[in-house]
């Protein structure tokens, strides 16, 4: 493994020393440490829940470390809030842009440090003119200061954020995940924005999963893994297999299983289905037995697709069948009716219901056939539940803790085991390993495999290209709303279905 | 834009000119209606909500709801009145300052609950509101205090004029201004809005959310505790049921003005412009002969109205992704 030290014998500007971070009942950071020098971009790296962002929000004031100290300049540092953060010059971009739609983007930018003039009442005319100058340095002319933010692409909050950054003198910039739902033009733009900072002397802690990016913009990385360090260097005397080796312990194999369920027949099939803005003259089949993936930028109406699918939005023409029957779904208990079940992408809103108990979420879609009458039977709702959080490996003390208390990817395993109950002939899966651990990951894969041996056809949209190759028989690409390939698995290459992805094939 | 069509465009233009229109065709069916004098009395009535509207906003604004303005008026209210009959040589200000200290305490208490220990603001002012209601009944012993048993200096100086204006107008006028200039020009009047627009972010810019909520409550129900002296030495009198169903109107004020009521937008002047349009209203419908009865119903369809307009303001166009590629 890689433990080479950036070689520095005067202080780094930022040293983080055997940070451990608690929560109740969990380790989320394990004795994490990490150098950054002045005019440096450090890449970090490591898997869902490897304590990434745990540690940003150390270095923000948000969180406080449990042990371990924070060294700026060699000197220990305390942060207790938002604001201590900034005067010691550190800011974060976070993840989810966290931003107040509603107000003005220059209110967004000093929003925590208003400039307040006479009286202590705010200045308007100094903020806007302040963050005309900080656009304008940043070269952004297509919004102004008084732009809502709600008005903006995702691409440009994330230089709201830059801007925002700016306007804090800060010495380090932490960008986490910013160039995760950006086009490639708009991930150029952020780069050269990027790249201007770095070479005036502001250290930059990047974080992302997009490899192209990491190599494009980074000079060092560190690796975590489960909360852990787990290596450090130059980014180029390294390769992508030795940071995937680094991040998963261990060389993650796509390795294709053929699959004996395929039949011939069609279990579902879709032709030219049209919908008046997200998607058009889409046509497809999902055999029996079969895992048929959606692959595509993240906008390219996958999830739209699956919506109209179940009932959930109408389309405005074409023919779905079900086992060779019509099939047209009014409202989702309709589909449910005929078989069919969809696992939703964003689980915190629309899968589980956080706040009821792992037995309550499970048996919510089959009340009516466990208890057939009108009181519920307590016994058999518990067996039921039982049976199927055991087949998923659900990791909870009993079925009655709440499912808000667990984690992302046994919450993903509840979300799923709800839906198995209601025994379904179609299981549409959306993005289903999202924001969970490797662990966990690949357990809800092996039951992925298992779905389709126990008869049950699946339907994956997924934006992880190893999960999409790994996992299905056949890959739908769509982009910008329209499917531009259906290639068997096993005679595709990563590189045909990004290309198809992206538009450059 | 320019500068007409962009007023007209927000809520508080097109509540300008709705209120205007409504004024003068009520002033054609009855020309009395356009007397200086009503106008005078729509200001003069319309000052105690214009307050509390402005209060109530601060809360909305903040995705809460205080139900306990009314019965925190009425308590506060009758403090004052049983000082001013218990003790008559009781200077004004110091009556005045009773009652805005039990408001304020009133608030206080609402505060530890919503912004302490974080209970719904609706189930928190539910019981308070009740509790409070109860408090009057134990003070006076269920008695009223009439206009004869009040010092004579307590019951003249709402309506008493100092520059043309009644003194509540000139009130009303004065913490209006206050309410607009605070939520626009001071940091803490920008936080609240960051905190009803998108709660879970505030902490990542440095707001200390409970410490802006314990704020708001409070100063909400010191407000409620001076409208309660105005209340009463407007009315001369005080009794247990006072202002009973207030609070709902300072919703309704707010609703109408645009006060978001899932938090983040809206502003005072539009809740202010809905507390006048609601006293505009209440006077109107008995100069044009309609039953009091009917008053109420028609303010339900002016914030039903209001509420549908709100929402369809909301609406996102539809999402585009079928563009031409570039």
């Amino acid at each position: 493994m890689n433990n080479k030290p950036a070689e520095s014998t005067e202080h780094p500007l930022l040293e983080v020393r055997n940070i451990v971070k608690e929560f109740p009942g969990v380790r989320a950071l394990d004795g994490v440490r990490l150098r950054l020098n002045t005019g440096e971009v450090c890449a970090l790296l490591g898997e869902n829940g490897a304590g990434k962002s745990t540690l940003v929000k150390i270095l923000t004031g948000v969180y406080q470390q449990t042990a371990g100290e924070i060294l700026m300049d060699g000197r220990p540092l305390s942060l207790h809030s938002a604001q201590e953060a900034w005067s010691a010059g550190i800011t974060a971009i976070h993840q989810e842009t966290i931003m107040f739609g509603e107000l003005s983007v220059a209110e967004n930018i000093f929003m925590g440090h208003h400039l307040t003039g006479r009286f202590g009442m705010v200045d308007w005319k100094t903020m806007y003119a302040r963050t005309e100058e900080l656009l304008s340095r940043l070269g952004i002319e297509d919004f102004a200061s008084n732009t809502p933010l709600k008005e903006l692409s995702v691409a440009q909050r994330h230089l709201v954020e830059v801007a925002k950054a700016l306007s804090h003198d800060t010495r380090i910039l932490i960008m986490d995940e910013p160039t995760a739902s950006l086009s490639q033009k708009e991930v150029d733009e952020l780069f050269v924005i990027v790249r201007k900072l770095r070479d005036e002397g502001k250290a930059i802690l990047f974080i992302s999963h997009r490899f192209n990016d990491i190599f494009a913009i980074s000079d060092n990385f560190v690796v975590f893994r489960d909360g852990a360090f787990a290596g450090e260097g130059v980014l180029k005397e390294t390769s992508e297999d030795e940071l995937v080796r680094m991040m998963a312990g261990r060389r993650v194999e796509h390795a294709h299983h053929d699959r004996s369920t395929v039949s011939e027949e069609s279990m579902l099939q879709v032709d030219q289905l049209n919908h008046a803005t997200e998607f058009k003259d889409i046509s497809f089949t999902l055999r029996r037995g079969e895992i048929l993936g959606f692959y595509g930028l993240v906008g390219s109406g996958r999830s739209e697709l699956m919506h109209a699918i179940f009932g959930l939005t109408k389309p405005v023409s074409g023919e779905m069948h079900l086992e060779g029957d019509p099939f047209s779904p009014e409202t989702p208990e309709d589909a449910i009716i005929r078989g069919l079940a969809y696992v939703p992408e964003d689980r915190q809103h629309c899968g589980a219901i956080l706040n009821m108990s792992i037995r309550d979420n499970i048996t919510l879609p089959s009340l009516t056939s466990i208890t057939g009458g009108l009181k519920l039977n307590k016994g058999k709702e518990n067996e039921f539940a039982r049976r199927y959080a055991s087949k998923l490996k659900v990791k909870a003390h009993s079925l009655q803790q709440l499912v808000g208390t667990l984690s992302g990817g046994n919450q993903q395993k509840v979300v799923i085991g709800k839906w198995l109950g209601a025994e379904p002939k179609v299981i549409i899966l959306d993005e289903p390993t999202k924001g969970i651990d490797v662990g966990a990951k690949a357990m809800v894969h092996n039951f992925i495999n298992e779905l389709v041996e126990s008869d049950l056809s699946v339907i994956i949209v997924s934006s992880e290209l190893p999960e999409v190759m790994g996992l299905t028989d056949r890959i739908v690409v769509m982009r910008e709303g329209l499917t531009r390939a259906t290639l068997p698995t096993a005679d595709t290459t990563q590189e045909d279905i990004v290309a198809l992805a992206m538009g450059l094939k | 834009m320019s500068a007409p069509t962009s007023l007209l465009r927000s809520r508080e233009g097109q509540l300008i000119f709705f209120t205007a229109i409504f004024y003068f065709a009520v002033g054609i069916a009855s020309p009395s209606f356009l007397s200086l004098q009503t106008l005078d009395a729509i200001i003069t009535d319309s000052a105690i909500l214009m307050i509390m509207a402005s209060a109530q906003m601060m809360v909305i604004l903040t995705r809460g709801i205080d139900l306990t303005v009314a019965a925190n008026i009425a308590l506060s209210g009758m403090v004052g009145a049983l000082i001013g009959m218990h003790w008559p040589n009781t200077p004004l200000t110091a009556i005045i300052g009773a009652s805005v200290l039990t408001g304020l305490s009133l608030g206080l208490l609402n505060a530890v609950f919503i912004a302490l220990f974080g209970i719904p603001s609706i189930v928190v002012s539910l019981g308070a509101m009740t509790i409070y209601r109860g408090m009057i009944f134990v003070l006076s012993s269920g008695q009223w205090v009439n206009a004869q048993e009040m010092p004579v200096s307590f019951t003249v100086f709402p309506l008493d004029r100092l520059v043309g204006l009644s003194n509540l107008a000139l009130i009303g006028i004065i913490i209006s201004i206050l309410a607009v200039l605070a939520m626009r020009y001071t940091r803490f009047g920008r936080e609240l809005y960051a905190i009803g627009g998108n709660p879970e972010a505030t902490d990542y810019v440095g707001i200390n959310t409970r410490a802006r909520l314990f704020t708001v409550y409070t100063l909400t129900g010191g407000l409620a505790g001076l409208c309660g002296y105005l209340w009463v030495a407007r009315f001369a009198i005080a009794y247990t049921e006072i202002a009973l169903g207030f609070e709902l109107l300072t919703v309704a004020a707010c609703v109408i003005g645009g006060v978001g009521i899932a938090g983040g937008t809206g502003t005072v002047l539009g809740a202010v412009l809905g507390a006048l349009f609601l006293s505009m209203l209440q006077n109107a419908l008995p100069v044009m002969g309609i039953s009091p009865f009917w008053q109420l119903a028609v303010s339900g369809l002016a914030i039903l109205a209001a509420v549908i307009v709100n929402s369809r303001g909301q609406r996102q166009k539809g999402m585009q992704i079928l563009r031409v590629a570039h």
